[in-house]
């Protein structure tokens, strides 16, 4: 089953076209909980990256001994393993930014953006397409978190990345752990009237 | 199914009735309680000598698990037969944590100590109302939005997936506990806690579709289809983790299942009633759908706030 599409426009499917986090809505938990800072948005993209593409890529390669009716617990259990290595090595390699993100890394194993890949595009198509999928994906929602925390931070602390760039806080209410909620509608929000513009001004 | 839940709670009540009675120092102290958010009032079972019954000196208190930092005392009221102190802390006391008070030279006992602590039934209900309210799994913690958000627009579906979510956190978890204790723990599993968690969830689901299926088929027409979506919820695998890193005993798992299933449901169901009134709302075009959803989340989450600090056991 060979697919028509390139590896960069899969890659690029997934960042812009279907954004886990601003077109598809899927895996918002930790895009509000947790997307106070840049780093903090790095550190669990990253994560979810980590384990977006090897999921995709082990069920690719076991595809055709995987019983169509057992599928999804096959997909659940190798997301479940990949979760496992990177809640490891995060909580050896990197203690305090992962005792940050608490409960969160753990909760990687319930996104429904990864099981929705598996199921509509790694258990059909051949290893590499899987693969630069599952960039794709992972990266769009690496994008996502990052911007996101971007907004926050900067609204918020007045900061970058800890570094002070503002040197005041314009909206200090950005920060809280509630403001979540509003960054992320506000700015689905601002993504449709912009794409409302747009297409206003190529018919008009 | 019924049945067995109610034994469960008989069981607890007996268990709670045990452990508060034999809590108590034999001999000095009859009872003790907490009295106002400062206070510890204290009954002894005869009367005590008034003047050395009210000497602060001749009290330290702290709580069990901080035995270094003792509780600064301000006052004490001896009532006149000498049968109840009340004690009062310069500080508010954190009324979940067991307190220990040890006297000396008081009712000629040389030395006593006894512990003060909510009766066990009050503190179960603690940890539900914590779960159901105070920490509310999707407004104060931000978990399970995905499915959350996806049905919570009607008023039939919210209910539909807040009952079959709640069933199934609840045997889920319950499995879940069983073989932390027996299993995991005994053998140093523990590094497997998220492959066991969700594979006993996949389980159950699939458990409770076949058996649902078969037992009561017009139930599993109505619910049949949110059974998929509880394996997409983060909140199912959140539970389990919680009561693993909280070392919970059977009966606190019980609750924060509970409290996790109906604080969904409770959530779902405040959404969804807005959801139905915002069809008929004038919302600007670009706010439609998913965009205002969010921000009356985001309201609920800020009134959730107010819910902090709240202790009615």
């Amino acid at each position: 089953m060979a697919n028509e599409n390139s590896s960069f426009q899969l890659l690029a499917n997934g960042i812009l076209k279907e954004n886990p986090i601003f077109k598809l809505a899927l895996s918002m938990c930790p895009a509000v909980g947790i997307s106070t800072t840049v780093i903090n948005g790095l550190l669990l993209g990253t994560a979810v990256l980590f384990v977006q593409v090897f999921s995709s890529v082990t069920i690719s390669a076991l595809k055709n001994y995987i019983h169509p009716r057992i599928r999804i617990p096959t997909y659940t259990l190798t997301i479940a393993t990949w979760v496992t290595v990177i809640d490891l090595s995060l909580a050896a390699f990197f203690p305090l930014a992962y005792a940050k993100m608490g409960i969160f890394v753990k909760i990687i194993v319930a996104f429904a953006i990864i099981t929705m890949r598996l199921e509509m595009f790694a258990c059909k198509e051949p290893i590499s397409d899987s693969f630069w999928d599952g960039l794709g994906m992972g990266l769009g929602f690496l994008v996502g978190m990052v911007v996101i925390g971007f907004v926050r931070e900067l609204l918020g602390s007045g900061a970058i990345l800890g570094y002070d760039v503002l040197g005041f806080k314009p909206l200090l209410f950005f920060i809280l752990p509630s403001a979540g909620f509003f960054v992320v509608g506000l700015m689905m929000a601002f993504f449709n009237w912009i794409e409302v513009a747009y297409a206003q001004r190529k018919k008009g | 199914m019924i049945g067995t839940k109610k034994l469960i709670f008989l069981a607890a009540a007996l268990f709670a009735l045990g452990f508060s009675s034999l809590a108590q120092a034999a001999g000095l102290v009859a009872s003790t309680e907490f009295g106002a958010e400062n206070e510890i009032i204290v009954s002894f079972s005869h009367g005590v000598d008034l003047g050395e019954a009210a000497d602060p000196d001749r009290y330290t208190v702290f709580e069990e698990a901080d035995p270094d930092i003792r509780l600064a005392i301000t006052n004490i009221d001896v009532s006149s037969d000498g049968k109840q102190a009340v004690i009062t802390f310069a500080d508010p006391l954190n009324t979940t944590q067991t307190h220990i008070v040890n006297t000396s030279g008081i009712g000629g006992v040389a030395k006593a100590s006894f512990s003060v602590s909510k009766s066990y039934i009050g503190y179960l209900f603690s940890i539900l109302i914590s779960a159901l309210l105070i920490n509310n799994f999707v407004f104060t913690k931000y978990l399970g939005l995905c499915v959350f958000f996806g049905t919570a627009k009607r008023k039939e579906t919210a209910k539909g997936m807040g009952v079959v979510f709640t069933v199934v956190i609840v045997v889920a978890c319950s499995m879940s506990w069983v073989l932390y204790n027996y299993v995991m723990k005994p053998f140093d599993l523990n590094y497997l806690q998220i492959v066991i968690f969700i594979g006993l969830t996949s389980l159950t689901v699939q458990a409770v579709d076949t058996v649902l299926r078969k037992v009561n088929p017009v139930l599993f027409k109505s619910f049949g289809v949110y059974l998929v979506l509880v394996i997409a919820n983060c909140i199912i695998i959140a539970v389990p983790l919680l009561m693993a890193s909280n070392e919970y005993n059977y009966f606190e798992t019980f609750m924060l299942s509970l409290g996790a299933g109906g604080g969904f449901l409770l959530a779902l169901y405040l959404m969804s009633s807005v959801s139905e009134r915002l069809e008929l709302a004038k919302i600007p075009p670009s706010f439609k759908g998913l965009p205002i959803a969010f921000i009356v989340a985001g309201q609920f989450a800020m009134a959730f706030l107010g819910f902090s600090g709240l202790q009615l056991f």
